[in-house]
């Protein structure tokens, strides 16, 4: 629990952040630029889907991201309740907008790939049901911390619906194996080895990495504006007593 | 019992319960959250006859003729054990091919499966066209077909 109380302190939090922050960013770059030039130039086409397959590069990685960073608030909002940590309920706020960006650029990417290869922009399937409803999650997540005049209340409440919408990310990882769907079964994260060929393999790590270091590069940069945020609030408040 | 561990045990109670009620639900509408019927689950169910349903399968090999300038496909969907004859109006998605997974929605009429809506289904697999050459003559090319 030490590294926990560690991390409990703004102050400590913020120096921590501002040093990490350019370093982040660099390493971002990098894998992106690098991930983009594999993925668009040095990778082979599908030998079903043809040049169409490059959509993944960008769609899997965002939809990744997109139930990585609610998993996060999740965890976040369960140490916020439960040993009330400080700094979790801002971390919540902060990346509820990022995972709900991530969440549109799926289902779009997703829609887009859909029309060449299914012949369809969108189906009610249990897959892309159970996205959707994690998008919707992210935008009431976000309207209902802002519904109360008190801060604190919105936090808490935030954070309840963070817990019990946590249900849905099991559900959208295992809908696949689940119930039959048109969506395909999972290629990466399953029991014997990826169903990926190395070349193609390669581009998706490298984007799927950009796109891990970017939504940190974000959440520190909205972390640390939150936070200075609090700060004049509170210094208003003295001064106004 | 201190507040801490009080919290947590609410939280851990309540997440537990949640994911009991959503298994419970979610087994239950089970029939609703399937996107198609494969051949053999329709033998064993009753289907009304003007009911819209989906059928999903592998388009068989050898089974894909065409009518009327292409205006008009027939083939059969099959899932190894089961078939069911398809006809459709329309044009076909790009990925449609036999052996290929395929879902098709519409009504049976007579013993025959009326489409109006034909979309194709892709397996997990990513590999350039080399790779898949490369698999088949060597014999480790685990055709959809052979898989399921």
């Amino acid at each position: 629990m030490n590294w926990f109380h560690w991390f409990a302190n703004p102050a400590r939090f913020m120096r921590l952040a501002a040093r990490l922050q350019p370093w982040i960013m660099v390493l971002g770059l990098a894998t992106g630029a690098a991930g983009l030039y594999y993925g668009l130039f040095d990778s082979p086409p599908d030998y079903q889907q043809g040049e169409t397959v490059r959509i993944m590069y960008v769609h899997v990685p965002s939809a990744w991201m997109a139930m990585f960073v609610y998993t996060m608030m999740a965890v976040a909002a369960a140490s916020f309740l439960i040993w009330k940590h400080p700094l979790a309920d801002v971390a919540a706020q902060a990346a509820a907008p990022i995972g709900a960006g991530f969440t549109l650029m799926a289902l779009v990417t997703g829609s887009l790939w859909g029309q060449p290869m299914w012949g369809t922009w969108w189906v009610w399937d249990a897959r892309l049901t159970s996205v959707l409803i994690l998008f919707f999650l992210y935008l009431g997540y976000i309207a209902l911390v802002n519904a109360f005049d008190d801060p604190e209340r919105g936090s808490k409440a935030g954070a309840i619906l963070l817990l019990v919408g946590a249900v849905n990310i099991p559900i959208i990882k295992f809908s696949v194996d689940w119930w039959n769907t048109l969506h395909q079964p999972a290629s990466v994260a399953r029991m014997d080895g990826p169903a990926i060929d190395p070349s193609m393999l390669l581009p998706l790590m490298l984007m799927a990495a950009a796109f891990k270091l970017y939504f940190l590069y974000l959440l520190i940069v909205r972390m640390r504006g939150e936070l200075t945020a609090r700060r004049i609030r509170l210094l208003r408040l003295s001064d106004a007593a | 019992m201190t507040p801490k561990r009080r919290r947590l045990s609410i939280v851990l109670i309540g997440l537990t319960m949640l994911g009991a009620a959503a298994a419970l639900v979610l087994t239950a509408f089970e029939e609703n959250l399937v996107f198609f019927f494969s051949p053999t689950e329709l033998q064993a169910k009753e289907i009304a006859p003007d009911r819209r349903i989906r059928v999903g399968g592998l388009v068989q090999e050898n089974s894909v003729a065409s009518f009327e300038n292409g205006l008009r496909t027939e083939f059969t969907v099959t899932d190894l054990e089961h078939s069911v004859k398809v006809v459709y109006r329309g044009q076909l998605p790009d990925l449609f091919r036999e052996g290929q997974g395929v879902v098709a929605e519409g009504k049976f009429e007579g013993g025959v499966f009326n489409a109006s809506e034909v979309l194709a289904k892709h397996d997990e697999n990513y590999m350039p066209r080399e790779v898949a050459d490369a698999l088949k003559k060597s014999g480790r090319w685990q055709h959809a077909t052979e898989k399921q």
